[in-house]
């Protein structure tokens, strides 16, 4: 019965009975529902078409629904419930109930806003409230290829905000276009498979009917890597991944779990929960991001120093291609088999077919966690600290250092009360920074650190950091405020869409670069966009600010934010775009890379030739070329 | 000055593209000297603004970092793996360099230079005129970016009135990177030590050591921004007020840090400094002629009291726009290529680097021609070479106005004293250079001081020794000739119209004068433009779209002007006699410099050349490499130096065209 329960295509209010949804579908279509729900009933009837499952797999809905609109905001960052406002007394406030900040007032937010972007609670956009369906591209797909869909039972949809919604990620542009206007092409079609023998089935009619298809996983890309090519001909797919969530099965003695790729971030986390393991993998954005689109992006976690990123994690992968299924015959470590796989299927941002099944490490769930955080005197010191907990290869499983800029935006968002938000400044200044070692409150930064293990190792690694940290005048500033830094990753990026309403652009952008470097990269990227505003005429002065993310034996991640104030522009987009160019060729002259982990999509094509070197990209065209001759996965990524 | 180059990126722009030549204003700086105590502007409160506001650090603290970098420390291990010494020893070296070179700076000592040097500077110049606008931009960039002063270089006076105007305006002294032979002053030069300046050996003669140390000591400064970094571009001080063509290769260390990003960007600044009267003349017109330059000692400063009684009139300091180097690279040069070896391992220059480096090198120089003071003695210096032994006054003046005008509207920097008439600003400019010429019954006369009875040697020795000297100032106004008047020499060496012709003759002579006057590399056909357009300007050509007319008034302006380079081209055609009459077998420059000379001297003995100035070593050696370039004299290294032989169907062909020159008609290569 799970199995047929599964295998029905759970609505994303999955826990209601069964019984109570078949009767939901068929009233629906006595009422004369949509196409789309035809296949539902059907597929109730057959209850063998997904049955190969192994032991482990258990119905367990998603946290998202299929109807994404149902809880998820169609032109901004995350839940409809949770959002930052300006509340009647003019105060910010976050809203809902999800996170540690919600329902809290934030008082000094609104004048960080004001001194340091120029922002006025005055002069606020007032854009629409819903999406217009008119205004969105009509789905064109031809009769014959929907006959064939049908046959098949895979769920699909052509409603105009199940498409819209799919048709994008998180840029700027992108929800600038939502909110402002409507994208060119959008998908014609969504559909929904259940597991890996539905997408042979779609994949199957693409290739029959020469249609486009687009994977799409959680929708939290930002590289432009699930706009539709706005000259695209052809009908698009949208394969939404979503419905293949299951975790299939789990290998205690090998600690690896066989798992369905739509799975998104936080499901697969409280599932594995369940069984007393976890990944370890937690990309900022694990509560909508995808198993699959991790695989596809090359994506990183804030504790890889731990669990390692995609590519550590991965012990096998499953993936359909136009040519047919590719994968490996065994589960291994590691093999010798010429050039790795996996490494044309990671990083493939969709262009070569759809990732279904994973195989990937678990570990059983940490004992105890323990946060922490160091003041260090200015930002060189703290690089430097950085670097030589990276050489002594003790990194904790999260070590992060912001700058100073950073630091005081943090402080910006302190809320009222709540203890563990207390002001980091409040106290600290007066404690240690002004009292005992001077430490410039305009120049001090902050490494905000996360340990796991068992609580002895714990304590032991603990001592061990903080002495370094010492050695470079690092000064331990309690667990609190490194636990509110990582909570605040969470909520930042529903801060933009404040931003938005006000006149303010922002984006975050990353990159990886050798040790030697980072801090110049550091300081000429800030320092060209600060120099790029000015020219374009941007008329505030720009919030230029970077955080060392991720270290590594051989250098770090370093990921910027950058917001400014565009009232005065005509074409805000434009001018920030121009800016985020002139960024990228400053940190690919300064010796960082193109991407560390958000990869390449549409966004940053034009800099692949350079970057991997005309043989390089050569050697990738002629793998797309053999998996995909007539380019089914038309998303048009990376190459 | 944004520049837009147009056949190549940076070029420079020229009159032709540009609206209006603005220039700042003057100050005279000593007049405020003159009116308060000297005692006091010493002891001032001198705080600099700094770099980022970046705390000072001490010399001694820059010392250790550069001995202890990764750059410095990678060449010592690898010289010792080379050598078999021990790294201690090297690295006991190393620190000896850094010891003999690094700038040590007491604000004790600039107090005392700040006092000496207005007396002196009082004692020896009228005025000392500065653009107040220059140093206030030069004042916000120190704030903003690293900075390097390029100075043009006529005197040793450079460099202590750079440091001088700096510490006036409350400035961060500049590092200077200065020649060794300073070190031999003793306390002159541990003062000018503890002021700020800093040594190099003027060549480094492949001592990697020494190189390394320099230039990490250099950079260290830069990417600090612990203060402006000041050098020559030109190397060393021209003898003969032209600017010489810049040395590449301090240039290159300096823009290091920003191809490797290690500062955001490095601002350059073209300064022009121009004196009335240069405090060397006649030392560089005897070295000129052959005479030994008494080594720069501090008993020869001393001795050069006496001319602390002299009048040196004004000297005019120009701060250019500063430049910012990232502009100048903008779209042209790609950094990536650093990104691929450890930045502290010594690296070649890709040859796109270096023709980037030498671009901005002559770029910067056509800057600091740009801004050099014209004074209205550099005018009757012109005109009296061309009227030798001496010409009427009444002439003079008038000449001196009409080329008042000409120099003007070729874009010359004229300071002319407009309060005065013509004639008397004529005289007053005579004032300084009475060592020179002299005012006889109406006359103005170059030097007729000399002693009567003497032989024909000594007579001939002192008439070069004063054109010379004379020519010093003429050589100022080359630079803004220099376009027009090789069209000038071009149409009558060519007694053609055609202007497919005049353009080929002309290309020729730019590719052959390389060495005398700066030209921005490749851009020939730019340059006869520029020329072509100015004497359309001035009405003394028309041009059609094939031919190139003189017209009738313009024709006493064209034999001017190609009057004004008569020398060089004279020169060089007796350079090429002696070379194909005197040289049978390879010889050295030692050789050739003492060959040449006497050939000339016979010549003028005889009275069959009247061009002194073939006697100058610089043009010899000018015309020496030119030749190298041309193929026509092939260079060879040999075990301690070079051996240059001739090659005779080069060279007579060579010979011709600059004698009787017959129209090449070669296919067009560029577009007129
Ligand atoms: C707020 C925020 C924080 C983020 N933090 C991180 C972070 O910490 N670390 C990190 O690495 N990234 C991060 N990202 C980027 C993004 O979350 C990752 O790129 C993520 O891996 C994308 O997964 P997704 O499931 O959302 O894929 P989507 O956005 O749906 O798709 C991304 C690309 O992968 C393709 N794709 C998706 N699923 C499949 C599949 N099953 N088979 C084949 N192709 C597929 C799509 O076609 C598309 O080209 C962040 C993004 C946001 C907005």
């Amino acid at each position: 019965m799970a199995a047929a329960e599964a295998a029905g295509g759970s609505p994303g209010t999955g826990s209601q009975p069964a019984a109570q949804r078949r009767l939901r579908i068929l009233s629906g279509h006595l009422r004369g529902s949509p196409a789309s729900r035809a296949p539902e009933a059907a597929q109730l009837l057959s209850l063998s078409r997904c049955g190969a499952r192994g032991a482990a797999e258990r119905p367990v809905p998603g946290s998202i629904p299929k109807k994404r609109q149902e809880i998820l905001k169609w032109n901004g960052w995350g839940y409809n419930d949770s959002k930052f406002i300006f509340n009647k007394k003019g105060q910010a406030e976050f809203t809902g109930k999800r996170y540690r900040l919600s329902g809290m007032v934030l008082p000094v937010l609104k004048e960080w806003m004001e001194k340091t972007l120029g922002a006025s609670l005055e002069h606020r956009i007032i854009c629409r409230t819903s999406l217009n369906s008119s205004d969105v591209p009509p789905s064109i797909v031809n009769e014959e290829f929907l006959q064939d869909l049908r046959a098949t039972e895979i769920s699909y949809s052509q409603d105009a905000e199940d498409r819209v919604f799919r048709a994008h990620g998180h840029c700027l542009h992108e929800i600038f276009v939502l909110r402002e206007g409507m994208f060119k092409r959008v998908p014609d079609i969504v559909v929904w498979p259940d597991c890996h023998e539905d997408v042979v089935k779609i994949v199957e009619l693409a290739c029959k009917h020469n249609l486009c298809i687009i994977p799409f996983g959680g929708g939290t890309s930002v590289s432009s890597a699930l706009e539709c090519p706005a000259d695209e001909r052809r009908t698009i797919v949208s394969l939404d991944t979503s419905q293949m969530n299951r975790i299939l099965w789990i290998d205690e003695r090998n600690l690896t779990a066989h798992i369905e790729a739509g799975i998104i971030g936080q499901d697969l986390e409280k599932q594995l929960g369940e069984s007393g393991y976890c990944t370890g993998h937690e990309p900022d954005s694990m509560e909508f991001s995808s198993l699959g689109g991790w695989v596809a992006t090359r994506a990183s976690g804030m504790k890889k120093n731990i669990y390692g990123n995609i590519e550590d994690l991965v012990v096998h992968i499953k993936m359909v291609t136009p040519r047919g299924v590719i994968e490996k015959s065994c589960q291994v470590p590691r093999m010798s088999t010429g050039p790795d796989i996996h490494h044309f299927i990671m990083g493939s941002e969709g262009i070569l077919g759809v990732v279904t099944e994973v195989t990937i490490k678990i570990r059983p769930i940490p004992e105890y966690q323990k946060y922490g955080s160091v003041v260090f005197s200015n930002f060189e010191r703290g690089v430097a600290c950085l670097r030589e907990i990276a050489k002594q290869r003790c990194a904790p499983a999260s070590i992060r250092l912001v700058d100073n800029a950073q630091f005081q935006f943090g402080h910006a968002l302190k809320p009222q009360v709540a203890s563990i938000f207390t002001s980091f400044l409040d106290g600290l200044k007066k404690f240690y920074i002004t009292k005992f070692k001077g430490f410039d409150p305009n120049e001090l930064c902050v490494a905000t650190l996360l340990f796991e293990g068992d609580r002895e190792k714990v304590l032991q690694h603990e001592k061990q950091v903080y002495d370094i940290a010492a050695k470079f005048g690092g000064l331990a500033a309690g667990e609190d405020n490194g636990q509110r830094g990582y909570m605040l990753t969470f909520v930042i990026a529903y801060l933009r869409d404040l931003g938005l309403d006000y006149y303010l652009i922002g984006e975050s952008f990353e990159t990886s670069v050798p040790w030697d470097r980072v801090l110049d990269l550091c300081r000429n990227v800030k320092e060209r966009i600060v120099r790029e505003c000015k020219e374009k005429g941007v008329q505030f002065a720009p919030f230029s600010t970077c955080r060392v993310t991720q270290t590594y034996d051989a250098g770090a991640c370093v990921y910027f934010y950058f917001a400014f104030n565009y009232r005065g522009i005509s074409d805000p987009i434009h001018v920030y775009e121009q800016i985020e160019i002139a960024a990228r060729e400053e940190i690919l002259a300064n010796g960082g890379s193109l991407s560390h982990h958000h990869g390449v999509g549409k966004l940053r094509k034009q800099w692949m030739k350079e970057s991997i070197s005309d043989v390089g990209l050569g050697m990738l065209k002629s793998v797309k070329e053999y998996v995909d001759p007539n380019n089914i996965f038309g998303n048009r990524n990376l190459l | 000055m944004a520049a837009a180059g147009r056949s190549r990126l940076g070029a420079p722009m020229y009159s032709k593209e540009l609206t209006s030549k603005k220039r700042d204003e003057f100050e005279d700086i000593l007049e405020e000297r003159r009116q308060s105590s000297d005692l006091r502007y010493a002891m001032k409160c001198y705080t600099p603004v700094i770099y980022k506001g970046l705390p000072p650090c001490k010399p001694s603290a820059i010392k250790n970092s550069v001995l202890h970098s990764e750059q410095v420390q990678y060449v010592i291990k690898q010289l010792s793996k080379e050598t078999g010494e021990s790294a201690d020893i090297i690295q006991e070296e190393a620190t000896e360099i850094l010891d003999e070179m690094g700038h040590n700076l007491h604000i004790g000592a600039i107090r005392f230079f700040a006092f000496s040097l207005s007396k002196i500077f009082k004692r020896l110049f009228q005025r000392v005129c500065v653009n107040e606008e220059g140093i206030q931009k030069l004042q916000q960039a120190i704030q903003e970016h690293p900075v390097v002063l390029l100075p043009s270089h006529r005197s040793y006076i450079d460099f202590l009135m750079l440091s001088y105007l700096l510490y006036t305006y409350d400035l961060s002294l500049p590092v200077i990177a200065a020649g060794m032979d300073f070190l031999g002053m003793k306390i002159v030069g541990e003062l000018l030590r503890r002021s700020g300046a800093f040594f190099m050996r003027r060549t480094f003669g492949g001592n990697r050591l020494y190189w390394a140390v320099f230039a990490e000591y250099v950079k260290t400064m830069l990417r600090n921004g612990y203060a402006p970094i000041e050098f020559f571009l030109e190397g060393t001080r021209s003898r003969t007020a032209k600017t010489l063509t810049p040395k590449f290769g301090l240039l290159s260390i300096v823009m290091e840090p920003f191809f490797k990003g290690e500062v955001f960007d490095t601002y350059l600044v073209p300064i022009s400094i121009s004196y009335e009267r240069i405090l060397e003349e006649s030392l560089y017109a005897y070295e000129l002629l052959g005479v030994p330059k008494p080594k720069e000692s501090t008993s020869g400063l001393l001795k050069a009291r006496k001319i602390l009684s002299d009048n040196f009139g004004s000297i005019h300091v120009y701060f250019g726009q500063p430049v910012s180097l990232r502009t100048l690279a903008s779209g042209r040069i790609n950094r990536c290529p650093y990104n691929l070896v450890p930045r502290h391992l010594p690296q070649r220059l890709s040859e796109d680097i270096q023709e980037f480096v030498i671009d901005v090198a002559y770029r910067m120089e056509l800057l600091q021609i740009e801004n050099l003071v014209l004074s209205p003695w550099i005018l009757v210096a012109s005109i009296l070479l061309q009227n030798l032994p001496a010409i009427d006054f009444e002439l003079l003046v008038e000449k001196t106005l009409w080329l008042k005008g000409l120099t003007q509207a070729f874009g010359g920097f004229l300071e002319w004293p407009e309060n005065l008439c013509a004639n008397k600003a004529v005289t007053s400019s005579l004032a300084p250079h009475s060592n020179i010429v002299s005012l006889v019954n109406g006359q103005v006369v170059l030097n007729d001081k000399g002693t009567k009875d003497v032989t024909t040697e000594e007579l001939i020795f002192k008439q070069a020794l004063s054109i010379l000297m004379c020519g010093a100032y003429r050589n100022q106004l080359l630079n803004v000739f220099v376009r027009p008047s090789l069209v000038a020499v071009a149409l009558q060496m060519m007694q053609s119209f055609r202007k497919e012709e005049i353009y080929n003759y002309f290309n020729f002579l730019r590719d052959i004068f390389s060495d005398e006057f700066i030209f921005f590399p490749g851009i020939a056909l730019k340059d006869f433009e520029e020329g072509c357009f100015l004497l359309t300007k001035c009405d003394v050509i028309q041009m059609t779209p094939q031919e190139i007319l003189v017209t009738e008034k313009g024709s006493s302006v064209a034999s001017f002007l190609a009057a004004m380079f008569r020398p060089f081209m004279e020169g060089y055609q007796i350079i090429c006699r002696y070379l194909s009459k005197e040289t049978k077998e390879a010889f050295t420059e030692k050789q050739f410099i003492p060959g040449i000379r006497n050939f000339a001297f016979q010549l003028l003995e005889t009275g069959s050349t009247q061009c002194y100035e073939v006697l100058s070593s610089d043009l010899q050696k000018n015309a020496l490499a030119a030749f190298v370039r041309l193929d026509v004299v092939k260079k060879v290294k040999i075990t301690n130096g070079f051996t240059y032989t001739v090659n005779k169907e080069a060279l007579s062909k060579t010979a011709e065209m600059l004698h009787s020159p017959v129209p090449i008609r070669k296919p067009m290569t560029a577009r007129l």
